[in-house]
């Protein structure tokens, strides 16, 4: 039923090193039983639908918050596009370390340092955004703040990526680094799982990206909901 | 039997075991944590400058040879023509313009790499990167944008090779004599 969810990644933006091309266990809910390091594809609607808008555009910024890899400093340049790169949940945990990770980010001086450090960027910058699951692990708080910063960030026009997990009261979630295959197909690299800020319906979703002009939902097979949002 | 042992001891030592120069034990780092490449030898014969990991440095270092960076620096670092490696007990702040950049330690500032910027596992990268081209492997961290300049790196390649043969001396080898056509390895 899913096999045809595992594809083998093409010899080009795939290939970073060390990387190891398996499809994994999965239970139903299309979970890595290993979060040992193995790296499996997916298909991405959502992707796909981001970088439709983003071809045969060169000279774009867009912004990367699953931290650095091979594969997505590789596609997104080829496309004649500049990337700005950052892991986001290690800055989290840099930011909001030492105690409940989740009471530091209702903090309003931590919040605003931690925007200062992090989401700091001249109105109208970046004409694409790649949030991924970070939604999820930002209290509503911090959360509230970044959308609005990311808001003004971005160009009118211009389109945000986010998944949200669709579990509702895991205890745990896994955490992926997401690596671009190619326009429509992800490699998810398990590197273990955290308690999530909070869940999301539609409805939810719906209302914090109220100040964008839309949001369309995909639908996936496995536990992650794909969102683009136009600015 | 006494014999015997001191032939065991003797042959199956790798010559790495002898004690190297003191400017040889700073270098060895810069290809020791590199993956599967064996750069040290190469890099003792090409003549690497080494700055080792005791040393601190604020100002400017301007490089005309490859230069193999250890030590704590702050301020600016050129090395236009030549490869910079900054090593795993590195820890730069400094804006930093090199032909080819490999970074195994921790940088904060802007990198400019004509050629191409080499970021290790467990390097850690905070500033921009202008560059022609990019390695970064699984386990490095960097933050910050990533600008691609396809002419730099063109140009980087040109420069790199500079004994091709004349455009104009080539046809004419090979009009006059085919022998000649083949034989230009």
């Amino acid at each position: 039923m899913f096999n045809d969810r595992w594809k083998l990644p093409r010899a080009g933006f795939g290939s970073s090193r060390g990387a190891v091309f398996s499809p994994p266990a999965i239970d139903a809910a299309g979970r890595s039983s290993n979060s040992g390091g193995n790296v499996y594809s997916r298909h991405s609607h959502g992707l796909e639908q981001f970088f439709n808008h983003i071809e045969d555009r060169s000279g774009l910024q867009l912004l990367d918050f699953s931290g650095v890899s091979q594969a997505n400093v590789g596609f997104i340049t080829s496309l004649g596009c500049k990337l700005y790169s950052d892991d986001l949940i290690q800055s989290l945990d840099l930011a909001f370390g030492g105690g409940d990770i989740y009471e530091n980010q209702s903090q309003p001086e931590r919040i605003d340092t931690f925007l200062n450090q992090n989401l700091n960027f001249p109105e109208n910058h970046f004409d694409g955004v790649l949030l991924w699951d970070v939604p999820g692990f930002l209290a509503p708080p911090l959360l509230k703040a970044a959308v609005d910063r990311l808001r003004r960030m971005v160009r009118p026009g211009s389109y945000l990526m986010a998944m949200f997990h669709a579990e509702d009261r895991a205890s745990q979630v896994p955490v992926y680094s997401y690596r671009i295959s190619d326009a429509k197909t992800l490699l998810l690299s398990p590197r273990g799982s955290r308690k999530p800020a909070q869940f999301f319906n539609n409805r939810a979703v719906e209302n914090l990206f109220q100040g964008f002009e839309s949001v369309k939902f995909f639908l996936t097979r496995d536990s992650l909901r794909e969102v683009i949002v136009k600015r | 039997m006494w014999n015997k042992r001191r032939d065991e001891d003797v042959a199956p030592r790798p010559p790495a075991a002898a004690a190297p120069p003191a400017m040889d034990v700073s270098r060895e780092p810069a290809s020791a944590p590199a993956s599967t490449a064996k750069p040290s030898a190469a890099e003792a014969m090409r003549g690497v400058a080494a700055i080792g990991k005791s040393v601190i440095i604020k100002g400017q270092i301007l490089s005309r040879e490859d230069l193999y960076l250890d030590g704590e620096m702050e301020g600016t670092v050129e090395v236009p023509e030549h490869r910079l490696t900054i090593g795993p007990h590195a820890k730069l702040q400094a804006s930093i313009r090199a032909r080819e950049v490999v970074v195994l330690g921790c940088v904060n500032g802007n990198v400019e790499a004509s050629d191409k910027i080499d970021i290790r596992k467990d390097a850690r990268l905070t500033g921009d990167i202008k560059t022609g081209g990019i390695i970064i492997e699984d386990g490095a961290y960097f933050k910050g944008s990533i600008d691609i300049v396809r002419a730099a790196a063109d140009a980087a390649k040109h420069a790199a090779r500079p004994l091709q043969p004349q455009p104009q001396a080539q046809p004419v080898a090979v009009t006059a004599t085919p022998v000649l056509s083949g034989d230009k390895r």
